[in-house]
């Protein structure tokens, strides 16, 4: 052991490298694997071709969410692509002794909810899984960090892949968040500072009394968005409120295990004079309720401010231009105001409980937009449960909302929750590309809160209107 | 998956001067669909290439016959957003064995070259060159060369050198892949999972 000052991402990663290939990436060793219907099956057909089989299959953990309907779950899955994918992942699971929560098991949802709500995902170590938001599971301090297919092999073939080591960035945000100021605003206003690549090659470390004072939820969303500036993952040193969100959890260790895991990882923190390659600091207080109006997440901006001009930007005018022209925007527009078609609350980014209560709390004693289509996705059964048991359905069906079934559903538009072409939809998920929300659609990347207030008002709203 | 090896190439180019190309551009999520690796390059750009009645859009790049070649040249962080490995494969598919960019997302390059695409980074001032020779003369021909990491315009002459890590370069030119080298350490892997407590 050293006595030299170590980052939090240090400690965790050095202790994970089997073997270091001299000009070459590390044998890192991976702790827990989730895979999914859409990126693994030709990972477990790449076993069947070499005949190898899977070393530690009780490392690995299967759900079904990118591909799955969320309506009438309890009857077959109409697109037979889609039930054909989701039926290789029950009987790749089967074959192997992999732990699988198909469409229908009251465990299922999306893999980056039912990994932490089942305490799967724990502090200090290492969680990959063939799906970009991975970075999830670094609300917990862990590193976590989405990978490819050929990766997903390796990691089901050997429990390790072959990863050069990121170079390290601090991201530091203090101060006192405003009114209707959420996780995501956070987000979606740092990766607006860095733009879409700014953290590319880099692994992220949040700290700060914003992200101390933040829910796990939060803290979730937060991680969650760090691939959309290019970062491989994002992480919080784990404190009492990882602890206490942890602890009782089913997969969660008990006992004599869970004060020894406990002793650790209250031990996973960056030492005072460690160093990183970067670090920024930003002040809670210049955040607003954040928007996007572009097609990519660091094209955002708080909500009542004008659509920037191409000139004040750093990145080519053709580009930015061709976004634009995409989202039928143009340049020093409002963007409050603006007529909106759809609003889809969920995701991996935004569909745990903390998510559905700000988005109750304002459409509570409401009722809905006539013309607007409002997609309701909980992350999970156990999310679902939830909004149940609170009383948050009862305030959604008042106000005229339908809740759905777990899954991805409108982020990525797999299944039939699709935006059509040309409408505006304001989307609580992570990804505001061209085409992302299905053909032609247009998404404006904001927090629950936000899409509450377009969902009541149809209309690009500032929620702090409309906040009690 | 076997790939074939990579040494050196000579060939077109097809540019494509977009900034941050993300893979749901290169193959959108509803093409993620199959169980098996095939047919992807058939949606390489779906959205860019075809409309909806699927009738080619003669202004893509992909749809102009004059621009040919096994180098697909793009702007600045090419590959972010999804770690969908599916992009690759629809790159590799089409018939492309390189992409030259001034910038990579992390998870697109680790792909790609996991799958036999060799990703090659240029200074901006280089990819401004690359696309401008191609917009005057789209038969510009450009060799790449993995042993020596250069990067040339043919015609011109001017070159640059790029970087890869030995361990990669040295898989690609010979087909090698990491899963062949996790195969053979197996019982490292083991000692280490039994002393970490795994």
């Amino acid at each position: 052991m050293s006595n030299n000052p170590n980052t939090l991402f240090d400690k965790v990663w050095d202790a994970h490298v089997v073997r270091k290939i001299e000009d070459g990436p590390d044998v890192f060793f991976i702790d827990r694997h989730f895979i999914h219907e859409v990126t693994s099956p030709v990972a477990f057909l790449g076993l069947e071709s070499r005949g190898i089989d899977v070393m530690f299959p009780e490392c690995t953990f299967a759900t079904a969410d990118h591909n799955t309907p969320t309506i009438n779950q309890h009857l077959p899955v109409e697109d037979p692509l889609s039930a054909n994918q989701l039926q290789a992942l029950e009987r790749n699971s089967a074959k192997y002794g992999i732990s699988h929560w198909g469409l229908g098991d009251p465990k299922n949802g999306i893999v980056h909810v039912v990994g932490p709500e089942n305490g799967i995902t724990l502090p200090g170590m290492t969680i990959v899984c063939g799906d970009s938001h991975t970075s999830t599971h670094g609300a917990f301090g862990a590193i976590a960090f989405g990978i490819g297919t050929s990766e997903v092999e390796m990691v089901l073939s050997s429990q390790c892949i072959m990863q050069p080591k990121p170079k390290k960035m601090r991201i530091n945000v203090n101060g006192q968040l405003g009114k209707a100021v959420t996780a995501k605003d956070v987000t979606l206003y740092i990766i607006a500072q860095l733009t879409t690549a700014g953290a590319t090659g880099y692994f992220v470390e949040y700290a700060g009394d914003v992200f101390e004072n933040m829910s796990m939820e939060g803290r979730m969303t937060v991680c969650n968005m760090s691939i959309e500036m290019g970062a491989r993952g994002g992480m919080i040193a784990p404190d009492d409120t990882t602890f206490n969100y942890i602890n009782g959890r089913e997969k969660a260790p008990k006992g004599a295990a869970w004060d020894k895991a406990l002793a650790y990882w209250k031990t996973l923190k960056t030492d005072a004079g460690a160093s990183f390659d970067k670090e920024y600091n930003f002040a809670a207080a210049e955040i607003e309720p954040m928007i996007t109006y572009g097609t990519n997440p660091g094209m955002g901006m708080g909500i009542s401010k004008h659509i920037p001009k191409a000139t004040d930007l750093a990145g080519g005018v053709a580009t930015y231009e061709k976004s634009l022209k995409y989202m039928g925007f143009e340049e020093d527009q409002l963007m409050l105001g603006k007529k909106v078609d759809y609003v889809f609350i969920g995701s991996c980014t935004n569909g745990r409980i903390e998510d559905f209560r700000a988005f109750a709390s304002i459409v509570k004693g409401r009722k809905k937009a006539d013309h607007i289509t409002a997609w309701i996705v909980p992350g999970s059964h156990i999310v679902e449960a939830q909004i149940k048991e609170e009383g948050i359905l009862d305030i959604l069906t008042e106000a005229g909302f339908l809740l759905r079934q777990p899954g991805c559903s409108a982020c990525l538009a797999m299944n039939d929750d699709k935006i059509p072409a040309g409408k505006y939809a304001v989307s609580t998920s992570n990804r505001n590309f061209e085409g992302r929300q299905g053909p032609g659609s247009r998404t404006l990347l904001a927090s629950p809160y936000v899409a509450a207030a377009a969902a009541i008002t149809g209309v690009v709203t500032d929620p702090r209107d409309l906040l009690a | 998956m076997a790939y074939d090896k990579f040494t050196v190439l000579t060939s077109t180019a097809v540019p494509l001067p977009i900034e941050n190309v993300d893979t749901d551009q290169i193959i959108p999520a509803r093409f993620l669909k199959a169980i098996e690796r095939k047919g992807f390059g058939d949606n390489l750009f779906r959205d860019w290439r075809y409309n909806n009645d699927n009738s080619p859009k003669q202004d893509f790049v992909l749809n102009n016959a004059i621009y040919t070649g096994k180098i697909l040249v793009g702007g600045t962080n090419f590959g972010s957003g999804s770690s969908r490995e599916h992009a690759a494969w629809a790159i590799y598919d089409y018939g492309f064995r390189c992409v030259v960019s001034s910038f990579f997302a992390d998870i697109f390059k680790g792909n790609a070259i996991n799958v036999g695409i060799l990703p090659v980074q240029v200074s901006e001032a280089f990819l401004d060159q690359i696309f401008k020779a191609i917009e005057v003369d789209p038969a510009t021909v450009i060799t790449i060369d993995l042993a020596a990491q250069t990067i040339k315009l043919e015609a011109t002459g001017a070159s640059e050198s790029f970087a890869i890590n030995g361990y990669k370069k040295h898989n690609l030119m010979n087909g090698f892949d990491d899963i062949d080298y996790l195969q053979a350490m197996k019982d490292d892997i083991k000692t280490f999972a039994a002393t970490n407590g795994i």
